[in-house]
């Protein structure tokens, strides 16, 4: 139960590290008015940056493009981006990504 | 009250990944003690992973920070992006809106605004406060659980993150009403961090993918 040294210091760095970048543009640029291109270039982070995410985490390992006949996660990806599609409901996509993953494996694992 | 409610469907896959993080964490050699803080003062399942991994590696405490740092570029972007619909608070409160700010929490409070096309302050904090302690509570599960389980991974649980980010990104598109132009923005994106990712970090290319496709989207939004 006790906290070494070492690790706390790396604890507290990584956590400045990660409040800077959450605060500090929510602080500046509600004080400053943004031009209209920059408030319509903000409307379209969300969507890139989700994006940008989900094809790191399914289409590239260890700084390599994965073997896409053998890649689980992208065949999971495909049903689960219609579930998504189909119901809207974050709760459902989930639940059945993980469960069509669990799946696939269990088949892959077999043939 | 209501920000709690919606913060209920992203439970789940926070606390799958919060015991995902809790078991790999107390696999590199974290104390209960250590986990909890971690979670709580830090607070971001990407960053975690990072910091578990390397510690386990003995890294020095500089290498794993600066990694940390490059990982976390990207909630530039996603506070960038909150910052219109809480213009009219105090830096104080404002404060209080970012420091929990997660992928997660993001994407439902973006997800709220294509609905309602405003925020409101008590409900982002009860978003926001209801995602900590399950990633709190998560975290302390999964610290608890490693003595038991031999291979989390046939659970499906590495799933979850992906699965939730998918979830995610579909909701904003739909709610916005400009599909087709906001699929090619995530196509361009999804190429772009992609073939990044041969030459820079992962978080980098995150990083510019972002830049850029939202750079295309403003402009093609522009000419027309």
């Amino acid at each position: 139960m006790e906290i070494r040294w070492d690790v706390f210091l790396i604890i507290v760095g990584a956590a400045i590290v990660t409040f800077i970048p959450r605060v500090v543009p929510l602080m500046v640029l509600s004080r400053i008015e943004l031009p209209e291109w920059g408030m319509r270039w903000l409307n379209y982070v969300p969507i890139s940056v989700m994006a940008a995410l989900i094809s790191q985490e399914i289409l590239v390992h260890d700084g390599k493009l994965s073997s896409l006949t053998d890649n689980i996660q992208l065949v999971a990806a495909i049903p689960t981006f219609l579930i998504a599609i189909k119901t809207r409901s974050l709760l459902v996509t989930v639940l059945s990504g993980v469960i069509f993953f669990m799946f696939l494996r269990w088949v892959f694992t077999w043939v | 009250m209501k920000g709690v409610k919606d913060c209920v469907p992203t439970l789940l896959g926070y606390l799958s990944i919060g015991l995902a993080a809790g078991v790999v964490q107390k696999t590199a050699g974290l104390s209960i003690a250590e986990i909890a803080l971690m979670s709580l003062i830090l607070y971001a399942g990407s960053a975690q992973f990072i910091a578990a991994g390397m510690i386990a590696a003995s890294s020095s405490p500089t290498a794993i920070i600066i990694t940390i740092l490059f990982v976390n570029m990207r909630h530039l972007l996603l506070s960038a992006a909150l910052s219109p619909y809480f213009r009219h608070l105090s830096p104080l409160r404002n404060i209080l809106v970012g420091s929990l700010l997660t992928d997660e929490t993001f994407g439902v409070a973006i997800n709220q605004t294509a609905k309602k096309n405003q925020i409101n302050e008590t409900w982002m904090h009860g978003l926001n406060v209801t995602a900590y302690l399950n990633w709190f509570l998560a975290n302390i599960a999964g610290a608890l659980l490693a003595q038991w389980i031999s291979d989390p991974e046939k659970f499906g649980l590495e799933f979850a993150l992906p699965a939730m980010f998918i979830g995610i990104l579909v909701l904003s598109i739909i709610g916005r009403g400009k599909i087709k132009r906001d699929v090619a923005v995530a196509v361009i994106a999804v190429v772009i961090a992609v073939a990044s990712s041969f030459v820079l970090s992962s978080s980098m290319g995150i990083i510019v993918a972002t830049i850029i496709a939202s750079t295309i989207g403003m402009v093609v939004e522009k000419w027309r």
